[in-house]
Protein backbone atom coordinates (compact mmCIF):
# COMPACT_ATOMS: atom_id res chain seq x y z
CA UNK A 1 0.00 0.00 0.00
CA UNK A 2 2.59 2.43 1.02
CA UNK A 3 4.24 1.48 -2.42
CA UNK A 4 1.15 2.50 -4.33
CA UNK A 5 1.18 5.14 -2.63
CA UNK A 6 4.39 6.92 -3.18
CA UNK A 7 4.13 5.73 -6.67
CA UNK A 8 1.17 7.82 -7.20
CA UNK A 9 3.03 10.82 -5.38
CA UNK A 10 6.07 10.48 -7.45
CA UNK A 11 3.59 10.90 -10.56
CA UNK A 12 1.85 13.57 -9.05
CA UNK A 13 5.54 15.22 -8.84
CA UNK A 14 6.55 14.23 -11.92
CA UNK A 15 3.61 15.39 -13.61
CA UNK A 16 4.23 18.96 -11.70
CA UNK A 17 7.61 18.82 -13.23
CA UNK A 18 6.84 18.46 -16.74
CA UNK A 19 3.85 21.03 -16.42
CA UNK A 20 5.87 23.53 -15.37
CA UNK A 21 3.69 26.39 -16.40
CA UNK A 22 1.16 25.88 -13.71
CA UNK A 23 3.78 25.65 -11.29
CA UNK A 24 5.68 29.17 -12.24
CA UNK A 25 1.85 30.43 -12.75
CA UNK A 26 0.95 30.18 -8.52
CA UNK A 27 4.79 31.31 -8.19
CA UNK A 28 4.47 34.57 -9.81
CA UNK A 29 0.74 34.97 -8.09
CA UNK A 30 2.28 35.04 -4.90
CA UNK A 31 5.28 37.66 -6.31
CA UNK A 32 2.30 39.88 -7.79
CA UNK A 33 0.14 39.73 -4.45
CA UNK A 34 3.32 40.59 -2.13
CA UNK A 35 4.42 43.23 -4.27
CA UNK A 36 0.87 44.57 -4.73
CA UNK A 37 0.99 44.44 -0.90
CA UNK A 38 4.74 46.26 -0.87
CA UNK A 39 3.14 48.87 -2.78
CA UNK A 40 0.10 49.79 -1.25
CA UNK A 41 1.45 48.83 2.77
CA UNK A 42 2.95 51.58 4.47
CA UNK A 43 6.94 50.96 4.91
CA UNK A 44 6.87 48.82 8.03
CA UNK A 45 3.20 47.13 8.68
CA UNK A 46 2.39 46.21 12.13
CA UNK A 47 3.26 43.11 13.41
CA UNK A 48 -0.05 42.13 13.75
CA UNK A 49 -1.15 43.31 10.52
CA UNK A 50 2.14 41.54 9.10
CA UNK A 51 0.38 38.18 10.48
CA UNK A 52 -3.22 38.31 9.46
CA UNK A 53 -1.58 39.20 6.07
CA UNK A 54 0.86 36.58 5.87
CA UNK A 55 -2.11 34.04 6.56
CA UNK A 56 -4.74 35.18 4.39
CA UNK A 57 -1.69 35.27 1.22
CA UNK A 58 -1.19 31.57 2.67
CA UNK A 59 -5.10 30.96 2.29
CA UNK A 60 -5.50 32.05 -1.25
CA UNK A 61 -2.24 30.67 -2.59
CA UNK A 62 -3.55 27.05 -1.00
CA UNK A 63 -6.53 27.56 -2.84
CA UNK A 64 -4.85 28.08 -6.04
CA UNK A 65 -2.50 25.57 -5.54
CA UNK A 66 -4.76 22.65 -4.20
CA UNK A 67 -7.42 23.51 -6.56
CA UNK A 68 -6.55 21.89 -9.36
CA UNK A 69 -5.27 18.82 -7.49
CA UNK A 70 -8.48 16.68 -8.88
CA UNK A 71 -9.36 19.30 -11.65
CA UNK A 72 -6.54 18.70 -13.84
CA UNK A 73 -7.30 14.32 -13.76
CA UNK A 74 -9.59 13.95 -16.73
CA UNK A 75 -12.24 11.49 -16.89
CA UNK A 76 -10.07 8.97 -18.55
CA UNK A 77 -7.58 9.35 -15.87
CA UNK A 78 -9.58 8.96 -13.22
CA UNK A 79 -10.88 5.55 -14.48
CA UNK A 80 -7.55 4.35 -15.33
CA UNK A 81 -6.46 5.42 -11.06
CA UNK A 82 -9.84 3.50 -10.35
CA UNK A 83 -8.41 0.02 -11.63
CA UNK A 84 -5.47 0.36 -10.33
CA UNK A 85 -5.42 1.80 -7.07
CA UNK A 86 -7.96 1.60 -3.93
CA UNK A 87 -9.49 5.26 -2.93
CA UNK A 88 -7.60 5.83 0.49
CA UNK A 89 -4.18 5.39 -1.51
CA UNK A 90 -5.56 7.50 -3.46
CA UNK A 91 -6.13 10.29 -1.41
CA UNK A 92 -3.29 9.87 0.65
CA UNK A 93 -1.09 10.66 -1.98
CA UNK A 94 -2.76 13.42 -3.29
CA UNK A 95 -2.87 14.79 0.55
CA UNK A 96 1.11 13.80 0.39
CA UNK A 97 1.45 15.75 -2.53
CA UNK A 98 -0.26 18.93 -1.37
CA UNK A 99 1.35 19.20 1.45
CA UNK A 100 4.67 19.00 -0.41
CA UNK A 101 3.42 21.78 -2.41
CA UNK A 102 2.24 23.83 -0.12
CA UNK A 103 5.24 23.45 1.99
CA UNK A 104 7.55 25.02 -0.52
CA UNK A 105 4.61 27.82 -1.23
CA UNK A 106 4.84 28.88 2.04
CA UNK A 107 8.12 29.11 2.57
CA UNK A 108 8.40 31.12 -1.20
CA UNK A 109 5.84 33.19 0.42
CA UNK A 110 7.51 33.87 3.72
CA UNK A 111 10.73 34.66 1.78
CA UNK A 112 9.12 37.00 -0.29
CA UNK A 113 7.54 38.32 2.40
CA UNK A 114 10.57 38.67 3.93
CA UNK A 115 11.90 40.62 1.32
CA UNK A 116 9.48 43.20 0.63
CA UNK A 117 7.74 43.42 3.21
CA UNK A 118 9.41 44.06 6.64
CA UNK A 119 10.14 41.54 9.75
CA UNK A 120 8.58 41.43 12.40
CA UNK A 121 9.31 37.97 13.32
CA UNK A 122 11.81 37.84 16.00
CA UNK A 123 12.02 33.79 16.81
CA UNK A 124 12.92 32.96 12.91
CA UNK A 125 12.88 29.01 13.87
CA UNK A 126 9.60 28.97 15.76
CA UNK A 127 7.53 30.96 12.84
CA UNK A 128 8.79 28.62 10.46
CA UNK A 129 7.91 25.68 12.42
CA UNK A 130 4.65 27.18 12.54
CA UNK A 131 4.00 28.31 8.87
CA UNK A 132 4.80 24.68 8.10
CA UNK A 133 2.08 23.47 10.17
CA UNK A 134 -0.03 25.67 9.36
CA UNK A 135 0.58 24.98 5.59
CA UNK A 136 -0.16 21.11 6.16
CA UNK A 137 -3.35 22.22 7.95
CA UNK A 138 -4.62 24.43 5.06
CA UNK A 139 -3.58 22.25 2.33
CA UNK A 140 -4.90 19.03 3.47
CA UNK A 141 -8.58 21.26 4.23
CA UNK A 142 -8.54 22.34 0.56
CA UNK A 143 -7.20 18.81 -0.73
CA UNK A 144 -10.88 17.11 0.50
CA UNK A 145 -12.64 19.97 -0.21
CA UNK A 146 -11.25 20.11 -4.22
CA UNK A 147 -12.17 16.90 -3.89
CA UNK A 148 -15.59 17.54 -3.36
CA UNK A 149 -15.80 20.63 -5.63
CA UNK A 150 -14.32 18.56 -8.46
CA UNK A 151 -17.99 16.41 -7.96
CA UNK A 152 -20.06 19.70 -8.86
CA UNK A 153 -19.48 21.52 -12.32
CA UNK A 154 -18.49 24.99 -11.42
CA UNK A 155 -15.65 24.19 -9.07
CA UNK A 156 -13.00 26.78 -8.89
CA UNK A 157 -15.38 29.40 -6.67
CA UNK A 158 -17.12 26.16 -4.63
CA UNK A 159 -13.64 25.41 -3.09
CA UNK A 160 -13.98 28.85 -1.48
CA UNK A 161 -17.26 28.55 -0.53
CA UNK A 162 -17.03 25.11 0.64
CA UNK A 163 -13.34 25.82 2.90
CA UNK A 164 -13.33 29.10 4.22
CA UNK A 165 -16.03 28.81 6.78
CA UNK A 166 -14.10 25.13 7.73
CA UNK A 167 -10.72 26.38 7.40
CA UNK A 168 -11.55 29.57 10.23
CA UNK A 169 -11.02 27.89 13.38
CA UNK A 170 -7.99 26.77 12.46
CA UNK A 171 -6.50 29.85 10.20
CA UNK A 172 -7.76 31.85 13.70
CA UNK A 173 -5.29 29.07 15.99
CA UNK A 174 -2.50 29.43 13.53
CA UNK A 175 -2.80 33.31 13.65
CA UNK A 176 -3.04 33.35 17.45
CA UNK A 177 -0.34 30.58 17.68
CA UNK A 178 2.23 32.74 15.38
CA UNK A 179 2.16 35.99 17.80
CA UNK A 180 3.96 33.24 19.83
CA UNK A 181 6.93 34.23 17.62
CA UNK A 182 6.35 38.38 17.14
CA UNK A 183 7.60 38.22 21.19
CA UNK A 184 4.14 37.90 22.22
CA UNK A 185 4.29 36.37 25.75
CA UNK A 186 2.20 32.88 26.54
CA UNK A 187 1.19 31.29 29.19
CA UNK A 188 3.72 28.57 30.10
CA UNK A 189 2.66 25.38 27.99
CA UNK A 190 0.30 27.24 26.13
CA UNK A 191 1.89 27.42 22.78
CA UNK A 192 2.56 23.72 22.84
CA UNK A 193 -1.23 23.22 23.86
CA UNK A 194 -2.05 25.24 21.30
CA UNK A 195 0.35 23.83 18.68
CA UNK A 196 -1.02 20.17 19.82
CA UNK A 197 -4.57 21.51 18.70
CA UNK A 198 -3.49 22.45 15.43
CA UNK A 199 -2.03 19.40 14.64
CA UNK A 200 -4.92 17.63 16.21
CA UNK A 201 -6.99 19.01 13.89
CA UNK A 202 -4.61 17.91 11.30
CA UNK A 203 -4.83 14.04 12.15
CA UNK A 204 -8.72 14.74 12.26
CA UNK A 205 -8.85 15.78 9.08
CA UNK A 206 -6.88 13.26 7.49
CA UNK A 207 -8.69 10.69 9.31
CA UNK A 208 -11.82 12.19 7.60
CA UNK A 209 -10.25 12.18 4.46
CA UNK A 210 -9.76 8.91 4.39
CA UNK A 211 -13.30 7.74 5.77
CA UNK A 212 -15.08 9.66 3.26
CA UNK A 213 -13.03 10.40 0.23
CA UNK A 214 -13.68 6.13 -0.81
CA UNK A 215 -17.54 7.83 -1.05
CA UNK A 216 -16.79 10.29 -3.42
CA UNK A 217 -14.93 8.24 -5.43
CA UNK A 218 -17.53 6.06 -6.68
CA UNK A 219 -19.02 7.72 -9.53
CA UNK B 1 -44.86 12.21 17.75
CA UNK B 2 -47.64 14.90 17.08
CA UNK B 3 -48.92 14.77 20.78
CA UNK B 4 -46.10 15.04 22.24
CA UNK B 5 -44.81 17.85 20.21
CA UNK B 6 -48.26 19.64 20.56
CA UNK B 7 -48.05 18.91 24.38
CA UNK B 8 -44.20 20.81 24.52
CA UNK B 9 -45.47 23.61 21.85
CA UNK B 10 -47.86 25.41 25.07
CA UNK B 11 -44.47 25.78 26.53
CA UNK B 12 -43.53 27.97 24.22
CA UNK B 13 -46.30 30.45 23.58
CA UNK B 14 -46.52 31.56 27.40
CA UNK B 15 -42.97 32.69 27.48
CA UNK B 16 -44.24 35.90 25.30
CA UNK B 17 -45.56 37.31 28.05
CA UNK B 18 -42.46 38.97 29.67
CA UNK B 19 -40.51 41.40 28.43
CA UNK B 20 -37.33 41.88 30.20
CA UNK B 21 -33.76 41.25 28.32
CA UNK B 22 -32.79 38.15 30.39
CA UNK B 23 -36.45 36.97 29.07
CA UNK B 24 -34.09 36.51 26.22
CA UNK B 25 -32.17 33.84 27.54
CA UNK B 26 -35.57 31.45 26.93
CA UNK B 27 -35.33 32.30 22.98
CA UNK B 28 -31.60 32.72 22.03
CA UNK B 29 -30.12 30.56 24.16
CA UNK B 30 -32.48 27.59 23.81
CA UNK B 31 -32.67 28.29 19.95
CA UNK B 32 -28.47 27.81 19.73
CA UNK B 33 -29.61 24.60 21.65
CA UNK B 34 -32.38 23.49 19.22
CA UNK B 35 -30.15 24.32 15.98
CA UNK B 36 -27.19 22.37 17.70
CA UNK B 37 -29.53 19.44 18.18
CA UNK B 38 -31.04 19.73 14.50
CA UNK B 39 -27.20 20.08 13.43
CA UNK B 40 -26.40 16.51 14.90
CA UNK B 41 -29.63 14.91 13.65
CA UNK B 42 -28.79 16.09 10.10
CA UNK B 43 -25.23 14.64 10.70
CA UNK B 44 -26.37 11.58 12.15
CA UNK B 45 -28.71 11.02 8.56
CA UNK B 46 -25.97 12.01 6.85
CA UNK B 47 -24.02 9.15 8.32
CA UNK B 48 -27.19 6.81 7.44
CA UNK B 49 -27.44 8.02 3.89
CA UNK B 50 -23.55 7.12 3.29
CA UNK B 51 -24.25 4.07 5.09
CA UNK B 52 -27.33 2.83 3.03
CA UNK B 53 -27.68 5.13 0.10
CA UNK B 54 -31.41 5.56 0.98
CA UNK B 55 -32.95 8.72 -0.85
CA UNK B 56 -34.88 8.90 2.34
CA UNK B 57 -32.14 9.89 4.52
CA UNK B 58 -30.99 12.38 2.64
CA UNK B 59 -34.35 14.26 2.65
CA UNK B 60 -34.24 14.25 6.08
CA UNK B 61 -30.65 15.57 6.76
CA UNK B 62 -31.38 18.39 4.22
CA UNK B 63 -34.66 19.58 5.85
CA UNK B 64 -33.16 19.22 9.48
CA UNK B 65 -30.07 21.23 8.30
CA UNK B 66 -32.25 23.95 6.64
CA UNK B 67 -34.26 24.00 9.89
CA UNK B 68 -31.33 24.42 12.11
CA UNK B 69 -29.85 27.08 10.06
CA UNK B 70 -33.06 28.93 10.47
CA UNK B 71 -32.93 28.31 14.00
CA UNK B 72 -29.47 29.96 14.00
CA UNK B 73 -30.29 33.07 12.03
CA UNK B 74 -33.12 33.85 14.52
CA UNK B 75 -30.33 32.91 17.33
CA UNK B 76 -28.32 35.37 15.44
CA UNK B 77 -30.71 37.90 15.02
CA UNK B 78 -31.92 37.37 18.97
CA UNK B 79 -28.30 37.89 20.30
CA UNK B 80 -27.81 40.73 18.05
CA UNK B 81 -30.52 42.53 20.58
CA UNK B 82 -29.81 40.97 23.25
CA UNK B 83 -25.68 42.12 22.71
CA UNK B 84 -26.70 45.56 22.16
CA UNK B 85 -28.95 46.10 25.25
CA UNK B 86 -26.72 44.36 27.20
CA UNK B 87 -22.63 44.49 25.95
CA UNK B 88 -23.15 47.81 23.77
CA UNK B 89 -24.39 50.07 26.26
CA UNK B 90 -22.96 48.44 29.52
CA UNK B 91 -19.14 48.73 28.03
CA UNK B 92 -19.56 51.04 25.43
CA UNK B 93 -17.85 48.31 22.79
CA UNK B 94 -18.51 48.84 19.34
CA UNK B 95 -20.32 46.36 16.77
CA UNK B 96 -17.01 45.22 15.16
CA UNK B 97 -15.62 44.23 18.74
CA UNK B 98 -18.30 42.59 19.38
CA UNK B 99 -18.59 40.19 16.09
CA UNK B 100 -14.44 39.50 17.13
CA UNK B 101 -16.09 37.05 20.22
CA UNK B 102 -15.34 33.92 19.93
CA UNK B 103 -18.76 32.63 20.25
CA UNK B 104 -19.78 34.77 17.72
CA UNK B 105 -16.98 33.52 15.63
CA UNK B 106 -18.32 29.92 16.13
CA UNK B 107 -22.04 30.84 15.18
CA UNK B 108 -20.90 32.51 12.09
CA UNK B 109 -18.73 29.90 11.16
CA UNK B 110 -21.71 27.68 11.35
CA UNK B 111 -24.11 29.55 9.70
CA UNK B 112 -21.38 30.05 6.79
CA UNK B 113 -20.77 25.96 6.65
CA UNK B 114 -24.37 25.49 6.06
CA UNK B 115 -24.56 28.03 3.64
CA UNK B 116 -21.95 26.72 1.65
CA UNK B 117 -24.04 22.90 2.09
CA UNK B 118 -27.02 24.38 0.54
CA UNK B 119 -24.80 25.64 -2.13
CA UNK B 120 -23.41 22.77 -3.08
CA UNK B 121 -26.57 21.34 -2.84
CA UNK B 122 -27.63 23.59 -5.69
CA UNK B 123 -24.88 23.19 -7.89
CA UNK B 124 -25.86 19.55 -8.72
CA UNK B 125 -28.27 17.85 -11.10
CA UNK B 126 -27.87 14.46 -10.41
CA UNK B 127 -29.77 13.95 -7.54
CA UNK B 128 -27.42 10.53 -6.19
CA UNK B 129 -24.80 12.35 -6.59
CA UNK B 130 -26.28 15.34 -5.09
CA UNK B 131 -27.13 13.48 -1.50
CA UNK B 132 -23.52 11.70 -1.71
CA UNK B 133 -21.17 14.81 -1.91
CA UNK B 134 -23.50 16.58 -0.05
CA UNK B 135 -23.79 14.18 2.91
CA UNK B 136 -20.11 13.91 2.48
CA UNK B 137 -19.41 18.03 2.93
CA UNK B 138 -22.11 17.64 5.72
CA UNK B 139 -20.43 15.26 7.98
CA UNK B 140 -17.13 16.63 7.27
CA UNK B 141 -18.38 20.26 7.99
CA UNK B 142 -19.75 18.82 11.28
CA UNK B 143 -16.77 17.43 12.66
CA UNK B 144 -14.74 20.21 11.67
CA UNK B 145 -17.28 22.47 13.55
CA UNK B 146 -16.81 21.01 16.98
CA UNK B 147 -13.63 22.40 17.91
CA UNK B 148 -14.63 26.00 16.37
CA UNK B 149 -17.93 25.51 18.97
CA UNK B 150 -17.04 24.09 21.49
CA UNK B 151 -13.21 24.24 22.14
CA UNK B 152 -11.90 27.27 20.48
CA UNK B 153 -13.85 29.48 22.36
CA UNK B 154 -12.98 28.51 26.03
CA UNK B 155 -9.68 27.64 25.01
CA UNK B 156 -8.90 31.36 23.69
CA UNK B 157 -11.53 32.47 26.88
CA UNK B 158 -8.91 30.77 29.41
CA UNK B 159 -5.45 32.08 27.88
CA UNK B 160 -7.15 35.38 28.46
CA UNK B 161 -9.17 36.19 31.31
CA UNK B 162 -11.03 38.96 31.27
CA UNK B 163 -10.50 39.79 27.83
CA UNK B 164 -13.06 42.26 26.47
CA UNK B 165 -15.84 40.46 24.91
CA UNK B 166 -14.07 37.34 26.16
CA UNK B 167 -16.22 34.53 27.45
CA UNK B 168 -14.56 34.94 30.76
CA UNK B 169 -15.85 38.94 30.98
CA UNK B 170 -19.60 38.16 30.25
CA UNK B 171 -21.83 36.54 33.25
CA UNK B 172 -24.34 36.96 30.77
CA UNK B 173 -23.09 33.57 29.16
CA UNK B 174 -22.06 31.97 32.24
CA UNK B 175 -24.54 29.44 32.65
CA UNK B 176 -23.56 28.79 36.47
CA UNK B 177 -25.22 32.31 37.06
CA UNK B 178 -29.04 30.94 35.97
CA UNK B 179 -31.45 31.51 38.77
CA UNK B 180 -33.10 28.34 39.24
CA UNK B 181 -36.09 30.60 38.82
CA UNK B 182 -35.01 30.75 34.95
CA UNK B 183 -34.10 27.41 34.67
CA UNK B 184 -37.67 26.13 35.82
CA UNK B 185 -38.77 28.00 32.43
CA UNK B 186 -35.23 27.80 30.43
CA UNK B 187 -34.98 23.61 29.81
CA UNK B 188 -38.41 23.45 28.64
CA UNK B 189 -37.99 26.33 26.66
CA UNK B 190 -35.13 24.18 25.35
CA UNK B 191 -36.98 21.20 24.51
CA UNK B 192 -40.10 23.19 23.47
CA UNK B 193 -37.61 25.13 20.34
CA UNK B 194 -36.35 21.46 19.39
CA UNK B 195 -39.86 20.34 19.11
CA UNK B 196 -40.91 23.23 17.46
CA UNK B 197 -37.57 22.82 15.49
CA UNK B 198 -38.53 19.29 14.72
CA UNK B 199 -41.94 19.36 13.85
CA UNK B 200 -41.39 21.70 10.96
CA UNK B 201 -39.12 20.36 9.93
CA UNK B 202 -40.81 16.38 9.91
CA UNK B 203 -43.80 18.14 8.00
CA UNK B 204 -41.45 19.76 5.82
CA UNK B 205 -39.82 16.58 5.21
CA UNK B 206 -43.54 14.11 5.33
CA UNK B 207 -44.73 16.80 2.09
CA UNK B 208 -41.24 16.03 0.24
CA UNK B 209 -41.75 12.30 0.72
CA UNK B 210 -44.71 12.55 -0.73
CA UNK B 211 -43.30 14.27 -3.49
CA UNK B 212 -41.18 11.78 -4.73
CA UNK B 213 -42.83 9.03 -3.48
CA UNK B 214 -42.61 7.75 -7.31
CA UNK B 215 -38.91 8.29 -6.76
CA UNK B 216 -38.73 6.42 -3.57
CA UNK B 217 -40.36 3.38 -4.06
CA UNK B 218 -39.48 2.65 -7.70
Amino acid sequence: MIKKVLALLKKDLLLELRQQHTFYGILLYIAATVYVLHLSLPDSPDANVWNSLFWVIQLFVCVNTVAKSFLQESKGRMLYFYSIASPVEFILAKLLFNIILMLFMSLVSLLLFYVFLDNPVSNMGLFIGIVLLGGTGISLVFTLMSAIAAKAQQNAALIAILGFPVILPQLLLLMRLSKAAFAEVFREGAVLQLAGLVAGLDVLVIMMAVILFPYLWKD
Amino acid sequence: MYTVTGGFLMEVPHLHILNETIRNLYFHVSMWFAMMILFIVSFVYSIKYLRNFDYRNDIFARNFAAMGSFLGILGYATGTVWASYTWVTDQGQSLANILKEPKLIGAAIALLIYGAYFVLRGSFTDIDKRARVSAVYNIFAFVMLFPSIWIIPRLVGSLHPGAPGGEGGNPALNFNDIDSRLRMVFYPAVIGWTLLGVWIATLKIRIELIKDKSLLHG
